[in-house]
């Protein structure tokens, strides 16, 4: 019985040298501390279609994120790496793009885009900054080119004004100093 | 201890009140002693604030864990650095924090303004203490710091470890010195349209209130790009978050003001427009707060929410009610003294700068209101990103930019052709010549190019100003270079200074492009293999991993993970990332694992590795790893910006009398006779 056991020992030991050191040489002391566990890194995860449909949509953990950089960043989110998974399975699926972002849209909602799509009352969103700045600078335009045509002012000397009015060249210079000093 | 600051926080508020309704009635004018009074109010408020104040730190630095405020931010074994700034870690904290400098600033503002506007400062006293008075009866209502809980915890939960970081520290108050500043401003402009006393001198007695504001806005803002860049480990430093964007207005709009000030200063002219501006940007500070306090707007900075949001409503809504009625009261007193006269004037420019300045800022707050606006209209939440707001703003960011070079170039009220080819012919050289180069480097990217192309432009501009500047008084005085450009830096600090704020943004905007290049990689790697990382300039970088070291520090395990790296086959060193699990004092978790990036910085590129997690709980790890090109010049456009803001609103430089200042306020005057004499021979313009 001895003999048995001192023989499964010795297999062990031998099985510990030969196996154990492989199994635990890397293993972490504290084996949470790094957080959730990682999947390994595929071809997916660094696929450039994948990672531009990814940043075209919105994590749905609640952070504000693109699932791309959730899934990257946030390495406590739980939703960024399954979305990344219903994302890969699409493509995989034949899908193009346009047809993953239109699933999830299906699926979740407009507010899975990161930016709504450019149409019907969206559009107010992409148009009305642009349209107000536009529409105020033509005013503002306009209404200068008409007082540019009704008030004709001499051209100030501001800096840099051009040489020749009447004034000797000493005098043009000690007036580009005093107003290189003076003009704001 | 919270006995006193609670009886602090009374006194305070009691205080407030009775200054602003003193204040505001107007009977100090006919009674100096209570106009005395109404300014020595201002002051027990901020005694009083201080108080309060030293009564929460001590309960911090005590580790009072019946104070549920304590509790809630910090624990015993955090590092005494963070216990301290744990006063601004939530919102109770925060609203003690605003009434705190803005008391401070309040007082201040009594006793470094001059004589000359004693007849503002009760007014001045009374709005300071007013918006005091909300935020301590904010706090007194829902948010009281000193809240004590029914029994008092072993120990604390301790601080978010993403606030555990140096950036924290400095990065609040910056951005709250931002915004709370801006109320002295907006004070002194309530006073004006109060006082009916509306010529210059109030823009004069906030000079550099506002620059104060806005440079304070600034550092804040750049040292919350920095934290976002180094704690949070997405690899960027801008994403367009709610948080992010209500720093963003009110710096837009006050730096517009900065710039239409000089109109109104030099021409009469704009000055509803500046009140407005000011009126606005206050309002703007408070809204910042209130999107982010109220949970309105989701937002990953927002680390405390709760019903303060509302009561910050009704402020917002009131105050702006209140400020725009007396603006429109005053509308006839506030006619210009002169008009624009021509499309190619600075004026002009100025004033299309302004409509740019706010135009970014309505999209900033359009596109971040959008998503209510939307489920209102249609019923529909959609997300307004980075995509939506690179789409909108980048073209208005280009356009500003644009303008920033322009707006020197032209003189004020009208410039000739011959002028303007003679002002233009080397800054336009200079973008061509950039684009030239970007063409034969390969550089393709549109919105990239044309922001290096813009910034090369207003290089040109800066430096071909302070080039003829240095060259006049090299003619004239026969000085050297460098001391003609000291000098001349010197005698007018605020053209200068502002020049050089202008470098800062275009650093900013070139750093920006930067990141339109960006590479990133994820792998998995045992201890001992290596990936390798084409970076955007070419180099091949390798990283082998060197292991995972785990051990404890004072509140936290540690995971390090080691990655040595080599660009193009020479070694660079070794980075290393961390994962943090922190720990109260009984060795229990507190927060989920924390990550600490690696970072290698240099002039060109960052090298930005994450360590992502371990599989299976082996040093066989995941690492995010991203190549960031021109990063560095952020951090630089943030020194250059902060230095020129410094240099413009340092004391001393040319002064002029305020009665002179009013008389070439059209123009200006040149003395032709040489330098010694004081007879003016030629009055330019006006």
């Amino acid at each position: 019985m001895s003999d048995t056991i001192g023989r499964r020992g010795f297999l062990a030991v031998l099985g510990g040298a030969v196996l154990l050191p492989q199994q635990d040489a890397d293993r972490l002391r504290w084996p949470s501390a790094p957080g959730r566990a990682r999947d390994t890194v595929t071809g997916a995860h660094n696929s450039e279609v994948i990672k531009s449909i990814e940043r075209k949509l919105k994590c749905t953990c609640g952070c504000n994120l693109d699932i791309f950089t959730c899934r990257t960043t946030d390495f406590t989110c739980t939703y960024s790496p399954e979305l990344h998974k219903e994302v890969v399975a699409l493509h995989d699926a034949g899908r193009t793009p346009e047809e993953i972002l239109d699933a999830f849209v299906a699926k979740y909602g407009e507010q899975a885009l990161m930016a709504p799509p450019p149409s019907g009352f969206n559009l107010a969103g992409y148009l009305v900054p642009s349209i107000v700045v536009l529409t105020a600078g033509t005013i503002l335009a306009l209404v200068l080119l008409r007082r540019d045509r009704v008030t004709p002012v001499p051209p100030a000397a501001g800096p840099g004004a051009e040489e020749g009015d009447g004034i000797s060249s000493e005098e043009q210079e000690r007036l580009d100093r005093a107003l290189a000093e003076v003009a704001d | 201890m919270t006995l006193l600051g609670q009886f602090a926080l009374w006194a305070g508020l009691l205080a407030a009140l009775w200054t602003a309704l003193v204040g505001f009635s107007g009977r100090w004018r006919d009674r100096p002693e209570l106009a005395a009074a109404v300014i020595r109010g201002s002051f027990a408020v901020c005694a009083a604030m201080i108080v309060a104040a030293l009564a929460l730190w001590k309960g911090l630095l005590t580790h009072d864990f019946n104070i549920e405020y304590v509790w809630a931010y910090t624990s015993r074994n955090l590092p005494d650095a963070y216990v301290i700034t744990a006063f601004w870690a939530g919102q109770k904290g925060s609203l003690l924090f605003w009434a705190l400098v803005l008391s401070l600033f309040g007082a201040l503002a009594q006793l470094v303004t001059g004589k000359r506007h004693e007849r503002l400062m009760p007014y001045v006293a009374a709005v300071t203490c007013i918006v005091a008075a909300f935020f301590i009866g904010t706090m007194l209502l829902s948010a009281n710091p000193f809240d004590r809980l029914p029994v008092t915890p072993p120990d604390g939960r301790g601080l978010n470890p993403q606030l555990q970081n140096p950036g924290m520290v400095i990065h609040p108050p910056m951005l709250y010195l931002g915004y709370i500043s801006i109320t002295i401003p907006f004070a002194f402009a309530i006073a004006a349209l109060l006082s009916k006393k509306l010529d210059t001198g109030w823009l004069h007695a906030i000079r550099k209130w506002t620059l104060l504001s806005w440079l304070f806005l600034a550092i804040g803002i750049t040292l919350g790009m920095w934290w976002a860049y180094v704690e949070l480990g997405w690899g960027g430093y801008w994403a367009w978050d709610p948080v992010e964007n209500a720093s963003l207005l009110p710096w837009l709009t006050m730096t517009a003001f900065l710039h239409s000030v000089m109109i109104q200063e030099k021409r009469g002219m704009l000055k509803r427009w500046n009140l407005s501006l000011i009126v606005v940007t206050f309002l703007l500070s408070i809204f910042g707060t209130f999107i982010t306090r109220s949970g309105v707007i989701a937002s990953v900075h927002s680390f405390t929410q709760s019903n303060v949001g509302f009561l910050f409503l009704v402020f917002l809504l009131s105050t702006g009610a209140a400020a725009f009625s007396l603006l429109y009261l005053r509308w006839p007193a506030l006619k210009p003294d002169a008009q624009l006269e021509s499309l190619a004037s600075r004026e002009a420019a100025f004033l299309f700068n302004n409509l740019v300045l706010v135009g970014i800022a309505f999209s900033v707050l359009w596109g971040t209101l959008f998503p209510i606006l939307s489920e209102w209209v249609r019923g529909v939440k959609v997300t307004v990103g980075p995509p939506f707001f690179n789409r909108v703003n980048i073209p208005l960011g280009l356009l500003l930019l644009l303008l920033t070079g322009i707006g020197p170039l032209i003189a004020w009220r009208k410039t000739s052709p011959a002028n303007l080819r003679r002002q233009f012919l080397w800054p336009a050289g200079f973008g061509l010549a950039a684009a030239a180069g970007l063409a034969v480097a390969g550089m393709r990217d549109r919105y990239a190019l044309a922001a290096l192309i813009l910034a090369a432009f207003v290089l040109g501009t800066v430096t071909q100003e302070f080039w003829r500047g240095a060259r006049a008084r090299v003619r004239m005085y026969g000085e050297a270079v460098p001391l003609a450009v000291t000098r001349l830096v010197n005698r007018n600090r605020r053209r200068y200074g502002g020049y050089l704020v202008h470098v800062g943004i275009l650093v900013y905007f070139v750093a920006f492009a930067g990141m339109a290049f960006k590479v990133t990689q994820e792998v998995t790697l045992a201890p001992g293999e290596t990936a390798e990382i084409r970076s955007p300039y070419g180099h091949t970088y390798s990283f082998t991993h060197l292991g995972v070291s785990q051990y404890e520090a004072l509140n936290r395990i540690v995971s390090a993970a080691n990655l040595e790296v080599r660009r193009d086959g020479g070694r660079l060193g070794t980075i290393k990332s961390e994962k943090r699990q922190h720990v109260d004092s009984f060795g229990e978790k507190t927060f989920e694992p924390s990550t600490e990036v690696g970072i290698r910085s240099d002039l060109r590129e960052d090298i930005y590795v994450v360590y992502a997690g371990s599989i299976g709980g082996t040093e066989r790890a995941n690492f995010a790893i991203s190549i960031n090109p021109l990063v560095w010049w952020v951090w630089f456009g943030g020194v250059v910006l902060t230095f020129g803001g410094l240099l413009t609103m340092w004391p001393g430089g040319r002064t002029m009398a305020p009665r002179r200042r009013r008389d070439v306020q059209a123009g200006f005057e040149a003395n032709l006779a040489g330098p010694d004499s004081d007879a003016p021979l030629a009055e330019v313009v006006r």
